[in-house]
């Protein structure tokens, strides 16, 4: 991104450009491009974008979970507290990963050990982090269930004993049993029922404030980043073409893309007859357009968005926008 | 769970009086007359009306199997052969020892073997540890047991003359019958295994165990294995009665005087008697190593056990 | 990850079957498999037309010989040549490996498909049937069936027919349990279509990948129960040639003249495996968790 965003020394992680393919049966599939962004202590961040644009598989580098092969690390630098996560050895990373970074995982119905009680599952994470023995390490699990909302009796039980948003409470309580400096969550509504989303949301948000506790969430849907986070950065086949403030953002947003996606959600104030789609697919990630990756499907491409390369614009202080005719689309 | 366990052998036990109906059917209205069979050629007929009287075979077909039937449970009874008037009870329970042994012998190595070797495969995927387990296995599903037994008793007992070629003694005797009937379940249980194995480890809740900074070793042992059993204690039983009927067959080879060689001689001389009576004992068997299995992945399988104390029906 | 489905969603305007085709031909060892079973298919069809012997003729002055030019694989107790006796004998072997999987297939195919679709009461006394058939491990049944019916390849067969129907049913069963739920049937139903044609044309080709799967392995298997039986001397009888049969005969002379069983039952191993490495070919390329 620029070179003020490099700077800044409050950062807890920040991602420089990263790079991230697949190879599945010779093709190379492009999924993260050129990523870079950052977050401070206590604060969240939000990455929207379509299904396939390669949320989660960012997520997945930072925690170091990606599953290799297929997915491959080209280049690129994620330094957290001080260190380049990149570069640490397996066993430095398992230090890492429950402790200082978590994760909520999408579908909580798959999510957990169908063998395994949901108290012990929670009481794992903590025995490995945590210099305690087991009784302690159940104890610790069981306020945990306290704090997510569940009865701490129901320690022993499996998780085809729970519904859905229990099973993410249990998820959650997994994530956040070691304190961890950063939570990553990956779209962990998205697999719940439309009635308990938001419950589930609001207790993500308020443990987060509650532990002071950075976030990043993945998501596709721009009501959620409206209530939790504060930046927001779209990611678009793969790299991000719009990065702000979240009240910039919503206020302002530049990007032919974004202005698609707010064009997209129903408005409760102005009476539309059609919410206007974006025109188009994403792009195969196996063969990225040349040029600017929405081209195709831009209502304001030139010729020069086909061929070249389109670096970022600041469209106001700390609003970066990956476009060529910024001010075009502002007065469309 | 103990609720289980009984309301299982209780379904067991019309299972087993189907296969007894079915076997004693099969038996009774199969051509050619007991009584002639009995008294060889050359016999009056008057001398055949007499024994037919005799072995009550003049009674309708439901009241000797009822009567049958009831010698099993009440005595343990299975009447006696045709052709050498000895009582199969102590036949069968002579021969079935061996025969057992050498069946359960080889279930312990397929799956003492057979796990740990498509574990290996699974998790070493792609890596020549991989590629030579599956090749080996391969060759373990697609050799018969007999000949299998054959060759080993070439190498071993006829030119290096290091083990007993044929009969029944002391352990080394045994060796290579389980080595014959143990190959196949060896190589499936391998291949069972690791291609469960693999479906596991891809499954999320492996990602959650990394996520936690969990070593792969316990990842492997405690998350992938225990959920990478399930279909292969399903498939436990079944094997076992694939190494069962393996190991009937093999007994020619070896003559052991098991359950196996008792069945061929028996199919021969057309002792029908002593057939049904093996058969219903096999059946018997089987069902009760179908029973352990069963109740093995109740142990397992919490969802399962849930089933069951919930009162609601297995679902197949 | 959720890139990658994007790839696999443009891939799908491929047809399905096409897909499978051309997994199935890039994988190299399934690829040997299916060859090895077309070379052993016109050895069994040409039989006796490239034969170098007869199979039953006895040469009482070559008993027991070892492989020699003459005859390559030896001659066996009666001078008969066992390469000779190894291709007629092919045909048996194949023939009853193959019609004893298509008629438990065919058989327990059409009782599975009315046990699942039907349900009830229908689906309940089938079931309950197959489980008495099913208490019995598939050999002992053989054996049973054979020990009443008498030796001989037709009863053989009919043998392997009945044990292998269970397994099928089973199968046959789940799958159209499985689809029956899905709403393309709804669609099927609510166009009035009958209860035949929905079973032939929508459920048994969505169920068909699994019975392809399990047929191959199936003749793999059935060949080699066979070759047990007429070990065991259920089988084929003297002096018709057929691998297991001759594996019997020759077991008497293993001590001096190995050459008699060893033969025969690499044959027997050779075939099983090429039917195995075009099963395990099929399943991976009709499987679509694989993507690599």
């Amino acid at each position: 991104m620029s070179e003020e965003t490099k700077k800044n020394k409050d950062a807890l992680l920040s991602v420089r450009d990263l790079e991230v393919v697949y190879t599945s049966s010779g093709a190379v599939v492009h999924a993260v491009n050129g990523v870079s962004f950052e977050i401070e202590k206590g604060k969240s961040l939000g990455l929207v974008g379509e299904t396939g644009a390669g949320k989660t598989t960012i997520a997945k580098t930072i925690l170091g979970v990606l599953p290799d092969p297929p997915a491959k690390v080209l280049k690129g630098e994620i330094v957290f507290e001080g260190r380049d996560l990149l570069k640490l050895s397996e066993k430095e990373m398992r230090e890492v990963r429950g402790k200082k970074i978590s994760m909520i995982f999408q579908d909580p119905m798959t999510a957990l050990n169908p063998l395994i009680s949901v108290g012990d599952q929670i009481a794992e994470v903590v025995s490995l982090h945590e210099n305690c023995s087991n009784k302690e390490a159940a104890q610790k699990a069981m306020q945990m269930l306290e704090m997510v909302g569940i009865p701490a009796d129901r320690y022993e039980e499996f998780p085809h004993q729970f519904s859905g948003g229990m099973k993410q409470r249990v998820v959650i309580a997994i994530a956040l049993a070691c304190n961890p400096e950063l939570l990553l969550a990956d779209e962990p509504t998205t697999a719940l029922d439309v009635t308990i989303q938001a419950q589930v949301m609001d207790m993500i948000s308020e443990l987060q404030k509650k532990l002071n506790t950075s976030m990043i969430l993945i998501t596709h849907d721009l009501g959620v980043v409206a209530e939790s986070c504060d930046t927001v950065a779209v990611i678009y086949a793969g790299e991000i073409v719009e990065y702000a403030d979240k009240e910039e953002l919503f206020l302002n947003p530049q990007h032919p893309y974004t202005l698609g996606l707010f064009g997209s959600i129903p408005s409760l104030t102005d009476d539309v007859d059609r919410l206007k789609p974006i025109p188009g697919l994403p792009p195969n990630p196996e063969d990225l357009p040349e040029g600017c990756s929405f081209h195709p499907r831009c209502p304001h491409a030139t010729e020069a968005c086909k061929k070249g390369v389109v670096s970022y614009v600041e469209a106001a202080p700390g609003h970066f926008v990956l476009c060529n005719h910024c001010k075009d689309c502002k007065k469309a | 769970m103990r609720k289980y366990i009984v309301k299982r052998i209780l379904l067991m036990i019309p299972v087993l009086l189907g296969v007894a109906f079915l076997i004693f059917a099969i038996m009774t209205f199969t051509p050619g007359d007991p009584a002639s069979i009995i008294l060889g050629a050359g016999a009056t007929p008057e001398a055949i009306e007499e024994l037919q009287e005799k072995l009550g075979l003049n009674a309708p077909f439901l009241v000797r199997f009822f009567d049958y039937i009831k010698g099993i449970v009440t005595r343990f009874d299975f009447g006696t052969s045709y052709i050498n008037g000895t009582e199969i009870r102590s036949e069968i329970l002579m021969r079935f020892g061996f025969t057992f042994r050498i069946a359960l012998l080889s279930m312990v190595f397929a799956l003492g073997l057979g796990v740990p070797l498509g574990i290996t495969a699974a998790v070493n995927r792609n890596t020549w540890k991989d590629t030579t387990s599956m090749a080996v296995a391969l060759f373990g599903i697609s050799m018969p047991t007999f000949w299998f037994g054959l060759m080993l008793s070439i190498i071993f007992a006829l030119k290096l003359g290091i083990l007993p070629p044929s009969g029944v003694g002391g352990i080394e005797y045994y060796i290579m019958p389980c080595l014959a009937v143990s190959m196949s379940g060896i190589a499936s249980m391998a291949r069972m295994t690791r291609s469960s194995m693999l479906e596991v480890i891809r499954a999320d809740y492996i990602t959650t165990a990394r996520a936690k900074g969990q070593t792969e070793k316990v990842i492997i042992w405690k998350h992938a294995l225990k959920n990478a059993l399930i279909p292969v204690i399903t498939q436990a039983g079944t094997t076992f009665g694939i190494l069962l009927g393996g190991t009937l067959v093999s007994e020619t080879v070896f003559s052991i005087p098991g359950l196996g060689s008792y069945m061929v001689t028996s199919i021969k001389s057309r002792d029908y008697p002593a057939i049904q009576g093996s058969v219903i004992f096999v059946a018997a068997v089987f069902g009760v190593v179908m029973l352990v299995v069963d109740i093995l992945y109740t142990v397992v399988d919490p969802r399962i056990r849930a089933d069951f104390s919930k009162g609601g029906k297995k679902k197949k | 990850m959720s890139a990658a489905k994007n790839v696999k969603k443009q891939k799908k305007n491929e047809s399905m079957m096409k897909l499978t085709m051309r997994r199935l031909f890039r994988n190299k060892t399934a690829m040997l498999g299916l060859t090895i079973l077309v070379v052993l298919l016109l050895i069994a069809i040409l039989g006796p037309l490239i034969a170098p012997y007869s199979d039953i003729e006895q040469d009482l002055m070559n008993c027991y010989g070892l492989p020699s030019l003459q005859h390559p694989f030896g001659t066996d107790e009666l001078g008969r040549d066992i390469l000779s006796r190894l291709i007629i004998g092919s045909r048996a072997s194949l023939e009853i490996g193959l019609v004893s999987i298509a008629g438990s297939a065919v058989i327990g195919i059409i009782i599975g498909c009315l046990a699942g679709y039907f349900g009830g009461t229908v689906d309940n006394v089938i079931m309950r049937f197959m489980d008495i058939f099913q208490a019995l491990p598939p050999m002992v049944l053989a054996i049973a069936v054979c020990a009443a019916l008498g030796p001989g390849v037709n009863n053989c067969i009919l043998a392997l027919i009945i044990s292998g129907v269970p397994g099928f049913v089973r199968m046959a069963r789940a799958s159209v349990l499985n689809i029956r739920g899905m709403e393309y049937l709804e669609a099927a139903t609510a166009i009035n279509c009958s209860t035949a044609r929905i079973i032939a044309k929508h459920i048994l080709p969505n169920a068909l990948s699994p019975l392809i799967v399990q047929i191959t392995m199936g003749v793999a298997n059935s060949i080699l129960s066979a070759s047990s039986m007429s070990f065991v001397g259920l089988g084929v009888q003297p002096p018709n040639p057929e691998w297991g049969a001759m594996l019997s005969a020759g077991r008497n002379f293993i001590r001096n003249y190995p050459h008699m069983v060893i033969f025969p039952g690499v044959v027997i191993m050779i075939t099983v495996l090429a039917l195995n490495m075009l099963g395990d070919g099929l399943r991976d390329a009709m499987d679509p968790k694989l993507k690599d």
